[in-house]
């Protein structure tokens, strides 16, 4: 094993011998993995006691490299399969780590109702405008007029403000940074594992290959474009503007407590479970 | 199960659609608990992509499939046994699953502990393959204590966390089951995996996985295999039946002796995997073989390859109602016995 593997600070909490990742050179995928790992580190929890799930796409092997239980499923739905771990164990700790287009796209149906129903999980979402893995066609988060594959002439379809359509959904923490702001990420992740319910971090990351390559940006360009574009702000998600060419409003837009699935069960006296 | 599961410290959900409900067993399934869901044919055709997902990473759990009439809504609330090749070749890929029918209302009860255990014990999805006649009847059910039920649970890891590989390969083909939160930080994925749990985009790692997916089922294929046999020890007709239609197959089998038509009954328990060695046994001495079933031909594809050269009578049924003996009976007349 190279020497860095042994020294790397974050290597309890990563899978080291499945690195180098498969992400592409300037991904913000690696930056995501990196913040989940550092807040699992910051806030010393058990290992054991987390299991990371993800679905399909470049955003869907992150689970693979994550050093807790880890399950990598299929197509949007990650999770389904969450809610099935989150009712079976309450005592671990359930999060979601997926792309938009699993997420949003063929997941989500899935995701409006587990926010609906406030299920136990934190479900961090990245978001790079398109469909990477399979060659960069438009999805449900591409802006409009932005030529792809498959929208040569520009999209012609008004995007999801991810945000605004969780916490419609019912989502008790609702969050958005972009890869360019580590820090706030680590520390929102953080306090998403901290909390109980549905909890949503979205994170704008940028695909260089497909939507940089397409619209002539590098990575470093990219990232810059995060940082210029990016507004913190305390507004109502509806008001949390997403275009990646003029603003990102990036923060906290929703948190609050209502009782999880699973209190509501056990109110009811239908608890029961692993326990 | 909704009334029900809580009494045993069972939880339920219902679910926003049937992709969704079979996905959180899945996930339930690995966090350790012995999960199912119940679905008709229309919920089975949209289970199918994660079926295959439970195949992929050996997660046990059951399915029950109160089986209707299609292609697409067909008679969503009328008998049929429409699903037999569904739940056998539904999902892409190779593929080998457990599927058991029941006829009793008793077997609805006796086979899903039967499906639980053997889901159990080769980490494979189960079926329970009921036709909506048999879901739908009211009858004498009688459910023995608990201690008395054979309850078979997944076998799980001995080793020390660092040494687990969940996909190694034991020799028994069924590899031992971590299950989330035992310490063991297993990673499982629907991709090709190797022995680690880890993405194998191999030609070795194909060839080795899929081939041990599929033979830890075939290569039990006898032992799984559960079937009752019906005055077959002189029969020149054999009827192969299952589920409701069994039903009518027995008394035409009696009706037949009476005329003295010496006729007996396959009823099929297992339908998947078939049991082609117990026909194969069976036809050398029969005249022909009679198969009744509630669609317009499925199993009888199988029997036909089993029993071959054996000439087989082919009785169809749709719509609702189940074979009325007399359809059956000109059948086995038919074949000159």
């Amino acid at each position: 094993m190279n020497d860095w593997r042994a020294t790397h600070p974050l290597r309890k909490y990563l899978r080291m011998e499945r690195f180098p990742h498969i992400w592409c050179q300037g991904c913000g995928l690696g930056i995501i993995v990196h913040c989940y790992a550092q807040a699992l580190k910051e806030l010393d929890i058990d290992l054991d006691k987390i299991v990371t799930i993800s679905g399909i796409g470049c955003a869907g092997r992150a689970s693979g490299y994550v050093m807790t239980d880890a399950f990598h499923t299929t197509h949007g739905r990650a999770i389904p399969f969450a809610t099935g771990v989150s009712l079976s164990r309450p005592d671990l700790k359930t999060v979601v780590i997926s792309g938009d287009g699993d997420l949003f796209a063929i997941g989500g149906n899935h995701l409006i109702h587990a926010a609906r129903r406030n299920v136990d999980m934190l479900v961090i979402c990245a978001n790079n405008f398109n469909y990477g893995m399979t060659g960069a066609q438009y999805g449900p988060t591409t802006p409009m007029g932005t030529r792809t594959p498959t929208s040569p002439r520009g999209s012609i379809e008004r995007p999801f403000n991810l945000v605004a359509l969780v916490a419609a959904a019912g989502a008790t923490f609702v969050s958005r940074w972009t890869v360019f702001h580590g820090n706030m990420l680590k520390d929102t992740i953080k306090k998403g594992l901290g909390k109980r319910g549905f909890r949503f971090v979205e994170v704008i990351s940028p695909c260089t290959t497909g939507y940089g390559r397409l619209n002539r940006m590098d990575g470093l360009e990219m990232m810059r474009r995060l940082r210029d574009a990016s507004r913190p702000m305390r507004v109502h998600p509806t008001e949390a503007t997403i275009d990646p060419w003029r603003e990102i409003v990036v923060g906290t837009f929703v948190d609050e407590e209502r009782p999880t699935y699973n209190e509501a069960l056990e109110e009811q006296g239908s608890g029961g479970g692993w326990a | 199960m909704a009334s029900r599961l809580p009494e045993v410290c069972g939880k339920f959900i219902q679910f926003e659609d049937e992709l969704g409900a079979i996905a959180s067993v899945i996930g339930a399934s690995f966090s350790g608990l012995k999960a199912m869901t119940a679905t008709s044919g229309p919920g089975v055709s949209l289970m199918l992509e994660n079926i295959g997902l439970a195949v992929m990473t050996e997660a046990p759990c059951v399915i029950v499939d109160v089986m209707r009439g299609g292609p697409s809504t067909g008679q969503p609330t009328a008998g049929a046994q429409g699903d037999v090749m569904q739940c056998r070749w539904g999902c892409h890929g190779d593929v080998e699953i457990i599927a058991l029918a029941p006829d009793p209302v008793q077997e609805m009860y006796d086979l899903t502990v039967e499906a639980f255990n053997l889901s159990e014990s080769y980490r494979v999805p189960v079926f329970l393959m009921a036709d909506a006649n048999i879901g739908h009847m009211y009858e004498k059910l009688v459910i023995p204590p608990r201690d008395e039920l054979r309850i078979v649970d997944r076998k799980r890891p001995a080793c020390a966390p660092e040494d687990y590989r969940p996909y190694a390969f034991d020799g028994s083909l069924v590899p031992p089951m971590a299950c989330f939160g035992d310490g063991y930080r297993f990673h499982s994925t629907g991709l090709t995996h190797d022995e680690n749990g880890y993405p194998d985009m191999s030609v070795e790692g194909q060839d080795g996985l899929v081939r041990r997916l599929s033979d830890k089922i075939r290569r039990n294929a006898v032992k799984i295999s559960k079937f009752e046999e019906v005055e077959t020890e002189d029969c020149d007709v054999l009827v192969v039946a299952y589920g409701i239609s069994a039903r009518s197959a027995a008394t035409a089998i009696r009706i037949a002796r009476e005329k003295g038509i010496r006729a007996g009954m396959l009823r099929l328990i297992t339908l998947w995997p078939f049991p082609d060695w117990k026909l194969e046994a069976l036809s050398p001495s029969l005249k022909g073989v009679v198969v009744a079933e509630m669609n317009y031909g499925q199993l009888v594809r199988e029997v036909e390859r089993a029993v071959k050269p054996t000439k087989v009578s082919f009785v169809p049924k749709l719509g609702e109602n189940p074979h009325r003996p007399e359809e059956i009976l000109a059948a086995i007349r038919g074949l000159g016995a």
